[in-house]
C-alpha cells in the first residue's frame, strides 16, 4: 500500500514539473545543440536558402576564431569588463544593501526603489541619457570634472575611456537587483550574532567583517557567479552605446558572435565562438566555486 | 542582469513576436475583391511614398496599398528576419547593395519574366551602371527607384585663390591642385578630407585603377594587382605629402565647420551633403563652394564613382506579385519620380526624367548626371560589405604607417580569399554539376 502512493507520489511530481520541463527542452536544450551542431559547419547566408550548400568542417570555426586577433582583442575587453565591472558592481550593491538596511535610514523601502529602478529601466532610454552625460563637451560628467579642474575628456570617443565609460553606466544600471540579493541575505543573518558580538565589545567594523560577511557566504557565491556570467555576456550597452567603437574597444566576445553571427551571416563561426565563451564561462564559475569552498574551509 | 533572466526575456520575446504576428495576420480585413498590397520603405521615403501610393490607389481602384516605414537602422535585420520568419511584404524599397544578399537567400523575385513583358520599364531609361547593380549573375531582381553616387565637394574660393578655376580631370593635375592649396593653407590645413574610417573612397579609387577589385569569378580578392596597387599607391601619396589627414572621421567633430573654416578644401560625398552643407554653413558661404565630378588617373572619363540608391524589389513569397509589379511600374514613371524628387530630394532614377526642365537648368544636377554616367557596380557578392570593412582596416594601417603596401594588400587578399572560400566551393560545385545547379548568387 505505502509503495503505491510513493509511485503515485512520483508521478504526480513529474507530471508537476513536465510543462516546465517541456518548455525548458524546446526552448533552451534544443537550441543549444542545435548551435553547437551548428559550430561544426559552415551554415551561411548560402546555405539559409538552400540547406545542401553547408557542409561539416570539423574544428575549423573553432580554429579560425581562435587564430583571429579580432576574437583576443574582444576577449581581452569582455574580460577587463568581467575583472573591473564585476567587483565593483558586487561592491556597489553591497553597500546600497548596507545603507539600506540599516536601522538608520529612515524610508527604506523608497531607497531601495530608487535604487532598483535602474533595473527596470529601458537600456536604451537609459544610454541616451547617459550619453548626454558622457558628452565631452556639454555633458554633466565633464562640467563635473571641470569644476574640480580636470580637463574634459572623451568619454565614448577615446579607446582609453570607452570601456570604463561602459563599465560606469553598466554598474550603475544594474547594481539594484545584487542589492535586493544582498538585502535578502542580510535579513537571514540571525540578530543574536550581532547582540552577542556587541555584548563582547566588538566595533561595527569588525561586526561587519566577522559576523555580516561571513553570514552572506552563499549570497556572494550566488551574486558573484550570477554577475560574472552575466557581465561576460555584455552586449546591449556597448551596441546601443559605441557600437563597438572606438578603435574596436568596446568590442565584446558577444558583440563579436553577433556580428558573425548576424551581421555576416555565418551562422556557423557565431555558434562556435559561443562555445568558446561557454567554456570560458563554466571556467570562470568552477573557479569561483572552488575559491569559495577554499575560503571556507 | 542574470543569464535567466536573459533566457526568459528571450523566450517572451519570441512568444511576443509570434503573438504580434498571429494578431497581425488575423486583423488584416478580408480582400473582398480588394487587393491589399503590403508595401515597405525607408526613412524619409518611406514617409513621402505614402503620397504617392494615394494616387495609385485612385488610379486603381481595386488596390490598397499599406506602406510600411521602417528606419534605416533597422531595415536589414527586419527585413532578413521577415524572410526566415516567412512574413516578407509584397514589395519593399532595398539598398541596392543589398541585392546580392537577398538574391542568395532566395528572398527576391528575379524580374526577368516581368520586365519580358513590361512596356513601362525598360534596361534603356536607366544608367547603366546603376542598372548592373541590380544584375546578380546576368538576373534582374531589382528596378531602380532613386540613385546617388560621390562627387567631389570643394572650395571655389580656396581653389581660385590657388590658381584653379575648376577641379581637373586627371589624377596628376588634380594631386597639384592639392598642392597648390596646400601651401597656401599651411601646415594645419589640408587639401582634402579622406576619413580613414570611410570606405567608400578606397574603393572609387580602386575601381577608376580599372581594379575588378576581385577576380575568378568573384571568389578571390584582388588587392594586389597592378590595378589596385596604382590606387594604393596614388591615395598614399595623397598622405605621405601631407595633403589629407591621417585621421579617422570622428576626430574631425563637425566637417562642415571645418570645411568653412577651410580645414579641408575638398571632400568625396553624395547627393545628401548638398542639403546638409546648404543648411549647416553660413550664408556667407554660399556660391564659395560648389561639387565637381570626380577625377580620373586618365582623365575625365575614368573618373568613375560608385552606382548607389535604392531598387524597388518583388518578393517571392508575395501572393499578388503581379498587382506590387504594377505599383513598381508606377512608381517607375518618369513623372512619378520627378513627383518623388520633389518630395523628397532623391535624384531619379529613370533618365527621362533628367530632362526636365528643373533639374537640366540646375548646375548641381548636371554634375550629378555627368557621374552617373560614370558610376559602376562594386562586386555583387553578398560578402561585400565585410570585404569593405577589411579594405577599411588595412587602408589604416597603410596611411598611418604601420604596414608597407605590398604587405598590407597581400594580407587582405588572404582574408578576402578566407571570406569567399564558400563561394569558391559553390562554383566549383557548380561546374560538376554543370547546368543542373541553380544560379550562383
Amino acid at each position: 500500500m505505502k509503495g503505491t502512493v510513493e509511485v503515485r507520489q512520483h508521478r504526480a511530481g513529474w507530471a508537476f514539473v513536465a510543462p516546465a520541463l517541456v518548455l525548458i527542452g524546446v526552448f533552451f536544450f534544443v537550441p543549444v545543440l542545435a548551435g553547437l551542431v551548428l559550430s561544426f559547419t559552415d551554415f551561411d547566408i548560402y546555405a539559409v536558402g538552400r540547406p545542401d550548400f553547408a557542409r561539416f568542417v570539423g574544428l575549423r570555426n573553432y580554429v579560425q576564431a581562435l587564430g583571429n586577433p579580432m576574437f583576443w582583442k574582444a576577449l581581452g575587453n569582455t574580460l577587463f569588463f568581467v575583472l573591473v565591472g564585476g567587483p565593483l558592481s558586487v561592491a556597489a550593491s553591497l553597500v546600497a544593501a548596507l545603507l539600506v538596511s540599516s536601522k538608520l535610514t529612515r524610508f527604506p523601502g523608497l531607497f531601495r526603489s530608487i535604487f532598483f529602478m535602474p533595473v527596470v529601466t529601458t537600456l536604451v532610454a537609459v544610454a541616451i541619457v547617459w550619453r548626454y552625460l558622457y558628452q565631452p563637451q556639454y555633458g554633466l560628467l565633464n562640467w563635473a570634472l571641470g569644476g574640480l579642474g580636470i580637463r574634459p575628456v572623451d568619454w565614448l570617443g577615446d579607446s582609453h575611456w570607452a570601456m570604463l565609460a561602459i563599465i560606469l553606466l553598466a554598474v550603475w544600471k544594474n547594481f539594484g537587483y545584487n542589492m535586493l540579493i544582498f538585502v535578502a541575505g542580510l535579513q537571514s543573518v540571525p540578530e543574536e550574532l550581532y547582540e552577542a558580538a556587541e555584548l563582547d565589545g566588538a566595533s561595527p567594523w569588525s561586526r561587519f567583517v566577522h559576523v555580516t560577511l561571513p553570514s552572506l557566504g552563499p549570497t556572494f557565491l550566488f551574486v558573484g557567479v550570477m554577475t560574472m556570467l552575466g557581465n561576460f555576456q555584455l552586449f546591449a550597452e556597448p551596441y546601443v552605446m559605441t557600437q563597438g567603437g572606438p578603435l574596436k574597444a568596446t568590442t565584446t566576445v558577444v558583440m563579436l558572435m553577433y556580428d558573425e553571427g548576424f551581421r555576416w551571416w555565418r551562422m556557423g563561426m557565431g555558434s562556435a565562438i559561443a562555445f568558446v565563451l561557454f567554456v570560458i564561462m563554466l571556467a570562470g564559475t568552477l573557479l569561483q566555486m572552488r575559491l569559495q569552498r577554499e575560503g571556507r574551509s | 542582469m542574470t543569464i535567466h533572466e536573459r533566457l526568459l526575456r528571450h523566450v517572451l520575446v519570441v512568444f511576443f513576436l509570434t503573438a504580434l504576428a498571429v494578431a497581425a495576420g488575423c486583423g488584416r480585413p478580408a480582400a473582398e475583391g480588394r487587393v491589399t498590397l503590403r508595401f515597405w520603405a525607408m526613412g524619409r521615403e518611406g514617409e513621402v511614398v505614402q503620397e504617392l501610393v494615394r494616387d495609385f490607389e485612385r488610379e486603381h481602384p481595386g488596390f490598397r496599398v499599406t506602406v510600411q516605414q521602417i528606419p534605416w537602422s533597422a531595415a536589414h535585420e527586419k527585413l532578413l528576419t521577415a524572410h526566415v520568419g516567412g512574413s516578407t511584404p509584397d514589395l519593399a524599397q532595398l539598398g541596392n547593395t543589398w541585392i546580392p544578399e537577398f538574391a542568395a537567400l532566395g528572398a527576391v523575385e528575379p524580374l526577368l519574366p516581368w520586365l519580358a513583358r513590361s512596356r513601362a520599364v525598360a534596361e534603356s531609361s536607366y544608367f547603366a551602371g546603376i542598372w548592373d547593380t541590380n544584375l546578380v549573375d546576368g538576373v534582374p531582381y531589382g528596378v531602380p527607384w532613386y540613385v546617388d553616387t560621390r562627387v567631389l565637394f570643394y572650395r571655389r574660393d580656396l581653389l581660385a585663390r590657388a590658381g584653379w578655376d575648376s577641379i581637373p580631370g586627371s589624377w596628376a593635375e588634380w594631386l597639384r591642385s592639392m598642392e597648390d592649396v596646400k601651401r597656401l593653407a599651411g601646415k594645419d590645413r589640408f587639401a582634402i578630407f579622406l576619413p580613414t574610417n570611410e570606405y567608400t573612397p578606397w574603393i572609387i579609387f580602386g575601381l577608376q585603377a580599372g581594379s575588378p577589385l576581385l577576380r575568378d569569378d568573384d571568389s578571390r580578392g584582388d588587392f594586389a594587382g597592378a590595378e589596385y596597387r596604382r590606387a594604393a599607391d596614388f591615395y598614399l601619396d595623397v598622405f605621405r605629402r601631407r595633403l589629407a589627414p591621417n585621421v579617422a572621421g570622428a576626430m574631425i567633430a563637425n566637417r562642415y565647420q571645418e570645411f568653412e573654416r577651410g580645414t579641408f578644401s575638398m571632400y568625396i560625398s553624395g547627393p545628401w551633403d548638398v542639403g546638409e552643407f546648404n543648411r549647416r554653413l553660413s550664408p556667407a558661404m554660399s556660391g564659395a563652394w560648389s561639387i565637381a565630378p570626380l577625377p580620373g588617373p586618365d582623365g575625365p572619363a575614368s573618373g568613375l564613382s560608385t552606382a548607389g540608391g535604392s531598387s524597388l524589389v518583388l518578393f517571392r513569397a508575395s501572393r499578388h506579385k503581379a498587382e506590387a509589379w504594377r505599383l513598381i511600374e508606377y512608381l517607375s514613371r518618369p513623372e512619378v519620380q520627378l513627383r518623388f524628387r520633389r518630395l523628397c530630394g532623391n535624384l531619379p532614377a529613370r533618365v527621362e526624367a533628367w530632362r526636365d526642365t528643373a533639374l537640366a537648368r540646375d548646375p548641381f544636377s548636371r554634375v550629378f548626371e555627368t557621374q552617373l554616367r560614370r558610376a559602376v557596380s562594386t562586386p555583387k557578392v553578398p560578402e561585400w560589405e565585410n570585404i569593405s570593412l577589411r579594405l577599411q582596416d588595412r587602408v589604416e594601417t597603410m596611411v598611418l604607417g604601420h604596414a608597407r603596401p605590398d604587405s598590407a594588400l597581400a594580407a587582405l587578399d588572404r582574408e578576402v580569399d578566407r571570406i569567399l572560400e564558400k563561394r569558391r566551393w559553390l562554383l566549383a560545385r557548380a561546374r560538376r554539376h554543370a547546368g543542373a545547379a541553380g544560379a550562383l548568387p
